[in-house]
């Protein structure tokens, strides 16, 4: 039986759409698409929901969740006052051991994680609460390294695309990332949140524009100019994960369901299908990677086999 | 002098204090989890907190006061309001060698002292008062390392994202704002309060890790240029030129990836008020390949 990526989504990483909806209406408005996204879901045959989430960092290259059942509460390090977010979620360890496979398989470090009381990100919990709050479809988060680059995220996200074949899943992929990342860095009235500048808003508007047009291999390629002119969420990693999880072409039918401040930051929610067709496609500037080779550190001393 | 006898506050300490969870674990105190396996890695580190233990012996103090990288807050400074915690700390990134049963008593008043006093500066500031939240790995191993009994209240003063929002330069002139009302703080208070900086030096870490995390043929400094700064900024600390540290903080946190931009070094250095005492250095080592010295500034001559 093969596998099979029936679609992705990218989704916001802050809580305050779930935590405070009624404090102002962009955040109850992304509250609400996410419904919009959640029946999209379940109206697929998806049976697994497999994310990356820029809020969980990794050093020790890739992190893979694999506690069938994680409970636990997490406290947001900024949004304290907003309350606590209790979660007991689903999560698909065989397939988490699958992705493990996979990835080593294809050059990376990674390991799975299973512990008690271990602190799932608020942008998993966030993601997950909205868009599958009764735990219907088992879910597998992978972590974002702070150290990796384009060519080792690629690599990750084909080797998510390898598991999900290896496993026959129907997987809907989730990048879960903020646009533009500047945040306000003062305490704010929530009914006075808008875009940190108008050039984020612009280039996040830009960015979107692509995305509805299905072109997600170009906006992949893109990333490092949107990142570097618009505070980009972790160099927009997410984006890299998803663009080679989905099949690196612009061959998508895009839905940009919202768009809203949060915190000064851009979050959207948009949903990429296969097509067809595809609006056109371009001369590629940057190679996709099939395999990881270890960084090539240039300071270090020649040294091979030792830290690779 | 015993405790509540000083006439008036002061920070009668700093300390370098760094928090890999490695050395937790390799400690294998009761209320870690994981075992470790007594490979060797680290010893130098380890070694020097039990020099910078003894050495504390014979001071006297009633707070330590904290300021970790690991509670990343881009809203402002926060700062811990509840005065107790208690739960289990697992490191996310170091799950398999940290999870760590706390307790901590939070001194409130300081806390929220400190958080007036810096609002006062102009910072922004919010007090921290969800007994739900779950103290950052970074206070509870700098604070176990230092004081494993565990028997004295602690403020802990998140990192504000200033320095990776704007610029260095931006990052360490909050901090002096921070450390200044800080001292302010504790010396209107009556209190002796030893402060600690958990951050290490040279921050570029492996991205790999050996089946035995403790084995010790796997650790050495990253790169020759890491190792290069470290010895000049210790060679700085241990000479006594705090305010040459403070005045060279960007350019080492920028061409050594130094830990030094989450703000911990540079708020201890303004809250010591740049002592020209020497600082003592009780060890120097790596940690999957990042660099950590414990130094102690003894203030109370
Ligand atoms: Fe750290």
């Amino acid at each position: 039986m093969s596998g099979q990526v029936l679609s992705g989504y990218l989704v916001p990483n802050q809580p305050l759409p779930l935590l405070a909806p009624d404090a102002n209406r962009g955040w109850a408005s992304l509250r609400d698409s996410c419904a919009r996204v959640r029946a999209e879901i379940e109206a697929s045959e998806a049976d697994l929901l497999l994310l990356f989430s820029t809020r969980w960092v990794s050093i020790i290259g890739h992190q893979i969740q694999a506690d069938p059942q994680p409970e636990w509460w997490v406290v947001d390090e900024d949004f304290h006052s907003y309350g606590s977010l209790h979660y007991k979620l689903r999560m698909d360890a065989d397939f988490a051991a699958q992705y493990l496979d996979k990835a080593q398989a294809r050059g990376l470090h990674a390991r799975t994680v299973a512990y008690r009381g271990f602190p799932i990100d608020v942008g998993t919990i966030t993601a997950l609460r909205l868009l599958n709050p009764d735990n219907r479809i088992p879910a597998c988060v992978v972590s974002c390294n702070m150290y990796s680059d384009r060519a080792e995220t690629l690599v990750l996200g084909k080797a998510a695309r390898d598991a999900v074949e290896a496993s026959g899943r129907k997987a809907v992929v989730l990048g879960v990332s903020a646009l533009s990342n500047r945040m306000f860095t003062r305490w704010i009235d929530p009914a006075h949140d808008r875009i940190h500048s108008q050039k984020d808003d612009e280039w996040n508007r830009k960015l979107l524009e692509l995305l509805g047009d299905g072109r997600l291999e170009d906006v992949s390629q893109l990333a490092r100019e949107f990142s570097h002119q618009a505070n980009g969420d972790s160099k927009m990693k997410a984006l890299w994960w998803m663009a080679a999880a989905l099949g690196e072409n612009n061959h998508y039918r895009g839905t940009v369901f919202d768009y809203q401040p949060v915190w000064g930051t851009g979050a959207a929610l948009v949903g990429l299908q296969p097509a067809a067709a595809s609006v056109g496609d371009l001369e590629y500037d940057e190679d996709g990677a099939e395999f990881f080779r270890g960084d090539r550190n240039v300071l270090a001393p020649n040294d091979p086999g030792r830290h690779e | 002098m015993r405790r509540g006898e000083h006439p008036s506050g002061a920070v009668v300490g700093g300390i370098l204090a760094p928090h890999p969870p490695h050395l937790v674990y390799a400690s294998n105190p009761p209320q870690n989890e994981p075992r470790s396996s007594g490979a060797g890695a680290w010893q130098e580190l380890l070694a020097g907190y039990q020099r910078l233990r003894a050495s504390l012996e014979a001071r006297v103090y009633d707070v330590l006061v904290v300021h970790t990288p690991h509670w990343k807050t881009r809203t402002g400074t926060h700062f811990l309001g509840v005065p107790h915690f208690s739960g289990l700390s697992v490191d996310p990134i170091f799950p398999n060698l940290f999870r760590f049963q706390y307790e901590l008593d939070v001194d409130v008043a300081l806390s929220q002292s400190i958080h007036d006093h810096a609002r006062d500066a102009g910072l922004s500031c919010q007090m921290m008062t969800n007994p739900e939240f779950r103290v950052d790995y970074g206070t509870l191993t700098s604070c176990h390392l230092v004081r494993p009994a565990g028997d004295l209240p602690v403020v802990a003063i998140s990192s504000v994202r200033t320095a990776f929002d704007y610029c260095n330069e931006a990052g360490d002139q909050e901090m002096l704002a921070l450390g200044r009302a800080t001292r302010a703080a504790v010396e209107a208070s009556g209190k002796s309060a030893l402060c600690l900086a958990s951050c290490s030096l040279s921050h570029r870490h492996y991205t790999t890790e050996p089946a035995d995390p403790e084995d010790p043929a796997f650790e050495s400094i990253h790169n020759e240029n890491q190792a290069a700064w470290d010895r000049h900024i210790l060679a700085l600390m241990e000479s006594g030129q705090s305010r040459r540290v403070f005045d060279e903080m960007p350019d080492f946190t920028d061409q050594c990836v130094a830990e030094t931009r989450d703000g911990s070094l540079s708020w201890l250095l303004a809250a010591m008020d740049f002592p020209e005492v020497a600082g003592q250095v009780h060890g120097y080592g790596t940690v999957i390949g990042t660099g950590n010295a414990v130094v102690e500034w003894d203030l109370s001559r």
